[in-house]
Order: structure tokens, then C-alpha cells, then sequence
């Protein structure tokens, strides 16, 4: 009797492993893009050049049927008075931080999602409702989203926004780069518009290069940083700025992507379902142990 | 044969004022449920897009996961550990982690924006992401959990199957379905056992690595890549004190005399445990030096001091002193600190550490927000009353005590 029940103990945690390992295949199927393309795209945002004229708000909002306002109503520079964020109902602000002396301007900032490299909310997304595209566009598919918001706790950048106000089929939005654009060769539209060619569309290769190139041809008007370069891993969206990027209110992050460490201790753990089958084995293992001697002591207990 | 102390279900009285109190409130949380679904999240917390985790994720998931960490330290005690003096504090145990995780599942679920989509998980998966690790592995256990309870439903009824009216006839029929279901069950309950005990671990400690992506967003005295460890180690120091509270406040509600031996037995198991725990947070603090924020004052220190001293370091000074030990008012006390450490560290990590890069309005639970949580935990313990009353979850003496029970663990004859 207690043979058998040891032999089916044994045979049931070995197909137990063996159904664990096998789900293990399918999540590589089911991930969402995450794709590094080596001709993906960017933008380079000359911020020494931004005069503040909002019609990327504009443009952006219009691309998207987010109902824009009249285009004249974007010349009123009083919103410069506090700091602004993208929200789910504009996916672009411009923020203007006071010169420093008489003899500077201003500087106008355009906030966006950065369009990571290494996205934090395409790794923290539950369901694979982000993904990085090929083009280098961070998107995001209604579809799968179940409004967690952990995309929102990920983004080094607080930069996803939710609908908190619907009740049915909330969003979660952020700037998407465009993507329904570029697909058809269109430029996005806040680069399209823009009359001072703040923001230059190309290669990010290529756009790292310019930027590089315009440091070392102005370096009184540049600080020697191209934001976006490395940080959190590089991001498709690159700046240029004449002051310390922390004073324009950038976050400071290091240059490792954002979701290397949970990745690891992720992987660690779950390493092709090893670590938790043993777990189970050796749980077993310990249990069957105790079992046997506990039943041998009351055993010799029944004989005395 | 020696069965003195055996579960039973307690008939008692259901309404009491305390039960009155409690079912008050949580109609009114449960109103406020009702709103959210109706209006939305955004009408009736104070979530927005720099805190987009409040206390629903941070109380009613976070913690009330850790603190149903009872049910699979208790299983791992009684029934892997085999310690069979214990096994009289399984089924209460099991019952609260039941009812527990019931309770994160519906929080998690009024939280989701999409909560109709709750399902997404299970065929749409991202094997990168904390979450989902988190989702499934609370899925499949809170399933493990219901299997675990059947024992204990098929117990009460067979035998005493009595439908009402024109259900008669199917009495027996009835029966002999739950007696086949029980030996069924009796067999491959081991299975489940350790499968239960391997999901708490993964997810308890999963649960600490949700907020390593959040990076510097969260203050560097709980922001470190061993939070995984950490939180296994605080969810297995504070399942035998939510037992030994637990036990007390049943014991007295339902005027029973607290089982003594059996708690004290517990409580010199929790020191070593604590300590390890206490070990690594202290150890984590000095190899990242984070300890320099600890001479700034603000609102991150003092409760990550409150947290350290008045919810590790006085209960583990507790529970290693032998008074204490033999009192169940001291056992409670020390137990409770150590609940309130771990709850406070729960509420630390997800809310308290979180400091968005841009921030407009910090974070305050909103009234809803409060009343839902309160109406949930309210409606737990109402529950837990009930199922006590109903089912064979409480042991009580029937002859003179001699500590030996029944029951063996299920499929290890
Ligand atoms: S900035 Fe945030 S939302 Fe945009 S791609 Fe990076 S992580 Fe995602
Ligand atoms: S809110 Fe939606 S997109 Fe964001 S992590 Fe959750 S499921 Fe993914
Ligand atoms: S790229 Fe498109 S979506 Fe993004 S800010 Fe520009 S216009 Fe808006």
C-alpha cells in the first residue's frame, strides 16, 4: 500500500513537471514585438531653436481626433505658467522654462512619449499590449489592455496616461509616434508642421551623428549632451538643449535599460521553469521523507 | 481510537453588535463598488497619471496577499514539515488564505480599468512582465485553495445530505458523489498541498520584484534588486502570527480557551524567522549604504524606521522571551506588531517609496477608496464567521484535551 502510493506520488510530480515545462514554450509565441531594427527612426528635438508656438499640440491632437481647438487659440503663452504633462487628451505639451539672464531666451521644451529602446512598458505590460515596432514606434494595442496601469508604474518617464474618467473601455494614451503616418510615408505631425524644423524625422543612427555635429560646430550653444543617447538604454527621441538637461526638468536616469533588473531576477526564477519545479521536488521530496518516518515511529510505537 | 480535540462547526448566534458594525460598512463599501463601476475609477479615487497605484494595489493586493501567507506556512508546517501537532491550525488557516486571496482577486478586479477583460491573462501572455507571473500564479493558487477546502465541504455533508422539497431524491445520489469526490481528493491531495506551497512562494516573492521596474521612481531605502527575497522572507515571518492572532480573537469570540501549548509552540518558531529577515533588510541597507537617508526627515525615514523597529525588532525581542511565549495576550500583542510591520511594509513599497518624477498632487486614499477597502476586509471577517459557524473549521476539545487530532494529512496513508 505504501509502495504504491509512493510510486503514484512520484509518477504524478513527474507529470506535473512535465506540464509545467510544456506551457513554458508558448509564451515566446505569444510575447509582444520588441524589435530593434537597425534602421529604426527618431527625432531630434533642437530645443535652442523652439520658439513655442504649440502648433505641434495642434497637430498632434487634430491627427488623432482628440478635438483640437482653433489653431489661433495655441498662440496664448499663458499655460507657460505652470509645468505641464501629456494626458490621455493631449499627447504632446511644450513647456517654457524663464531665461537664466538678460542675455538668453527662453527655452521651450516638447515632452513626448521617448520611444525607448528598451521600453519599460513593453516589458512590464501584462497582457503584451505594447510593443516596439520596427520603425522604432513604442505602440500600444487596445485590444489586449486590461487597465492595470503597471505600464504607467514602469515608464521611466511617466509618460502613458489613462482615461480615469471612463467606465467602459478606458485608454491608455501616449504618443504613438504617429505610427498610422509613418506607415503611409507621411511624417509624424507635430514634425510636419513645425515652422522652425525644431524636430528633424530620420534614422536615429544618423540623427545621433547631426547632433554630435552641430555640438562641435556650436559648442557655446549646445551642452556636450545628446539626451536620449544612452539613457535607460537610448531612446528614439533625442535632444539637444543649451542648458543642463536637469534644470528643463529631465529626469535623471542612468544608462541601463529600464527593465534590465526585474528582466533578471524574472528570468533567474523562471529560467525554463527549472527553480520551481525543483521547489516542487524537493518539497515532495520532504514531504515523503517525514511521512515515511513519522509512519516508521508509530509503527515501532505500535509493536512495544 | 484518540479523537479528543476535532473541528467542528460552532452554532452559535450570527448577529452580534460587532457583526452589525461590521455589515454596515461593508454595504457602504460596497456602494462605493458600485459607483466605480458605474462612473468610472477616476470619480471615485484619487488615482491619476503620476499615481497610478493607490491602496486597492497597495493595501488590498499587496498586503492582503502577504498577510494570507498563513495558509501556506501552516501547510508547509503540518502537512511537508509533517509536524502533525500543528494540523488543528490548518483549516483556519486555509480558510482566512481562501477567503484572502477571494478578496485580492475581487480588488485586483475593481482596479483593472478593463476589469471585464480580467480573463486577458490567461491566453494573452508576456513572459517579461512581473505582472503576469503575479496574475497566474494568484489564479492557479486561489484555485489550489478551493480544492484544498473541499475536504472540508464534503466532511460536513456526507451523511447529512438533506435537500430541500423536490430535491429529495436526489439525497443519495448526492452523497455518493461527495463520497467519491472525497476519496478522489483524499489520494491526490498531497498533489495539491505542494503545488500550493511552490505558487506562494513564486508569487510572494514576485509580488517584491513588481516594483524593481519602477527603478528610481521608488525611494532608495526599499528600491534593491533583492525585494524578491524580502518579501518571501517577511510573507513566511508574518503567516504564524496571522495564525496565532487569528486563533486568539476566534478563541474569544467564541469563548473558547485559546490552545496554548499549540500557539507558544508557533511563536518559538517566529523569532529565528524574524531574525533572518531583519538580517537581510539591515544587511540590504548597509552593502547600499541607503542608511544616509535615514538622517533626513521626512516622511520616507520615519516610516521605514517605524516599519524596521516596531514591526521586526520589538516582536522578535517578544517572541524570544519565555514569558511571552507561555501568555496568549503577550502571543497576540508580539503577533499583531509583527502583522503591522509587515502591512506597513506593504503599504511602504507600493506607496509610499513611489515618488513619480513629476508630481503635481501627492497621493492620499480618497474616501471611497478607503471605505472600499475597509467594506472588503469587513466583509472577509464576516465570512470567515459564517464558514466557522457552517463548516468543521475550529477545533474544540470533545473529551479532555490531549493534544492528537484526527485527521492525517490527505493521501499519505
Ligand atoms: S517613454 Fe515610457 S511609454 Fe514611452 S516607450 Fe519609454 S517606457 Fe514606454
Ligand atoms: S494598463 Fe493596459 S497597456 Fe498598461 S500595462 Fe496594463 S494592460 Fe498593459
Ligand atoms: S509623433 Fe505624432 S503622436 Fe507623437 S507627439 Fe508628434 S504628432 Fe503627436
Amino acid at each position: 500500500m505504501a509502495n504504491q502510493s509512493r510510486r503514484n506520488f512520484l509518477k504524478t510530480s513527474a507529470l506535473i513537471g512535465a506540464g509545467l515545462t510544456g506551457v513554458s514554450s508558448k509564451p515566446a509565441k505569444a510575447a509582444p514585438n520588441n524589435i530593434l531594427d537597425e534602421n529604426r527612426m527618431g527625432v531630434l528635438v533642437d530645443t535652442t531653436v523652439c520658439i513655442g508656438c504649440r502648433k505641434c499640440e495642434w497637430a498632434c491632437k487634430t491627427a488623432h481626433n482628440l478635438s483640437a481647438q482653433s489653431i489661433e487659440s495655441y498662440n496664448d503663452r499663458s499655460v507657460f505658467k505652470n509645468m505641464r504633462r501629456p494626458d490621455d487628451k493631449t499627447l504632446t505639451v511644450v513647456n517654457e522654462y524663464a531665461a537664466k539672464g538678460d542675455d538668453q531666451f527662453p527655452v521651450d521644451v516638447k515632452v513626448q512619449c521617448m520611444h525607448c529602446d528598451k521600453p519599460a512598458c513593453v516589458s512590464a505590460c501584462i497582457v503584451g499590449a505594447f510593443s516596439k515596432e520596427k520603425n522604432g514606434s513604442v505602440i500600444w494595442n487596445g485590444d489586449r489592455c486590461i487597465g492595470c496601469r503597471y505600464c504607467m508604474v514602469a515608464c521611466p518617464f511617466q509618460v502613458p496616461a489613462f482615461e480615469y474618467g471612463k467606465a467602459i473601455q478606458p485608454e491608455v494614451r501616449k504618443c504613438d509616434f504617429c505610427f498610422d503616418r509613418t506607415k503611409d510615408g507621411k511624417l509624424p505631425a507635430c514634425v510636419e508642421i513645425c515652422p522652425m524644423e525644431v524636430l528633424t524625422y530620420g534614422r536615429r543612427e544618423e540623427l545621433i551623428d547631426l547632433a554630435h555635429q552641430k555640438i562641435s560646430l556650436y559648442p557655446d550653444r549646445y551642452v556636450n549632451n545628446v539626451y536620449g543617447e544612452h539613457e535607460v538604454g537610448g531612446t528614439s527621441w533625442l535632444y539637444l538643449a543649451g542648458r543642463d538637461f536637469h534644470e528643463l526638468q529631465f529626469p535623471k536616469l542612468g544608462t541601463n535599460p529600464a527593465p534590465g533588473v526585474s528582466e533578471a531576477i524574472q528570468h533567474g526564477i523562471f529560467a525554463y521553469f527549472v527553480p520551481p519545479i525543483a521547489l516542487y521536488a524537493l518539497f515532495g521530496g520532504v514531504m515523503w521523507l517525514n511521512k515515511n518516518r513519522k509512519q516508521d515511529e508509530h509503527k515501532e510505537a505500535n509493536h512495544e | 481510537m484518540s479523537e479528543f480535540i476535532k473541528p467542528t462547526p460552532m452554532p452559535r448566534k450570527y448577529f452580534t453588535p460587532t457583526v452589525i458594525f461590521l455589515s454596515v460598512i461593508a454595504l457602504v463599501g460596497i456602494i462605493f463598488v458600485f459607483a466605480r463601476l458605474i462612473f468610472g475609477i477616476g470619480t471615485v479615487t484619487n488615482l491619476s497619471n503620476q499615481y497610478p497605484w493607490g491602496i486597492w494595489i497597495g493595501i488590498d493586493v499587496a498586503a492582503g496577499v502577504a498577510l494570507a501567507a498563513g495558509g501556506f506556512t501552516t501547510a508547509a508546517l503540518g502537512h511537508i514539515m509533517h509536524k502533525e501537532e500543528y494540523h488543528l491550525i490548518t483549516r483556519p488557516a486555509l480558510l482566512t488564505a481562501m477567503l484572502g486571496y477571494t478578496f485580492v482577486a475581487m480588488s485586483v478586479a475593481i482596479d483593472l480599468g478593463r476589469y471585464y477583460y480580467i480573463w486577458h491573462p490567461l491566453i494573452m501572455w508576456n513572459g517579461t512582465s512581473v505582472l503576469f507571473e503575479v496574475g497566474i500564479c494568484v489564479m492557479i493558487y486561489l484555485t489550489v485553495l478551493y480544492i484544498e477546502f473541499l475536504p472540508i465541504v464534503t466532511e460536513r455533508f456526507i451523511g447529512r445530505v438533506n435537500l430541500p422539497g423536490l430535491l429529495k431524491k436526489y439525497n443519495n445520489s448526492v452523497d455518493k458523489f461527495l463520497r467519491a469526490l472525497d476519496r478522489g481528493l483524499d489520494k491526490t491531495m498531497f498533489i495539491f498541498i505542494i503545488a500550493g506551497v511552490v505558487l506562494s512562494c513564486l508569487h510572494q516573492s514576485s509580488l517584491g520584484t513588481l516594483m524593481v521596474i519602477a527603478g528610481p521612481k521608488m525611494h532608495p531605502l526599499w528600491q534593491t534588486p533583492i525585494l524578491p527575497l524580502l518579501f518571501l522572507l517577511s510573507a513566511i515571518s508574518v503567516g504564524l502570527p496571522m495564525v496565532i492572532f487569528e486563533s486568539v480573537l476566534t478563541s474569544r469570540s467564541f469563548d473558547l480557551k485559546p490552545e496554548t501549548p499549540i500557539l507558544a509552540g508557533l511563536g518559538r518558531m517566529i523569532a529565528p524567522i524574524l531574525f533572518i529577515y531583519l538580517s537581510f533588510k539591515i544587511g540590504d541597507m548597509v552593502i547600499r549604504q541607503t542608511f544616509v537617508y535615514l538622517t533626513e526627515f521626512n516622511t520616507a525615514s520615519v516610516m521605514f524606521v517605524i516599519e524596521l523597529v516596531l514591526g521586526i525588532i520589538v516582536p522578535l525581542r517578544l517572541f524570544m522571551s519565555p514569558q511571552i511565549q507561555r501568555s496568549p495576550l503577550g502571543l497576540s500583542i508580539a503577533s499583531f506588531l509583527v502583522i503591522f510591520g509587515v502591512f506597513l511594509n506593504r503599504l511602504n513599497n507600493f506607496i509610499v517609496a513611489y515618488t513619480p518624477p513629476y508630481q503635481f498632487t501627492p497621493y492620499f486614499p480618497s474616501v471611497g477608496e478607503i471605505f472600499v477597502t475597509a467594506g472588503f476586509i469587513a466583509i472577509e471577517v464576516l465570512l470567515f464567521r459564517a464558514f466557522v459557524m457552517i463548516f468543521p473549521i475550529v477545533s474544540v476539545p470533545q473529551i479532555p484535551a490531549v493534544h492528537k487530532t484526527k485527521f492525517s494529512i490527505r493521501g499519505a496513508k
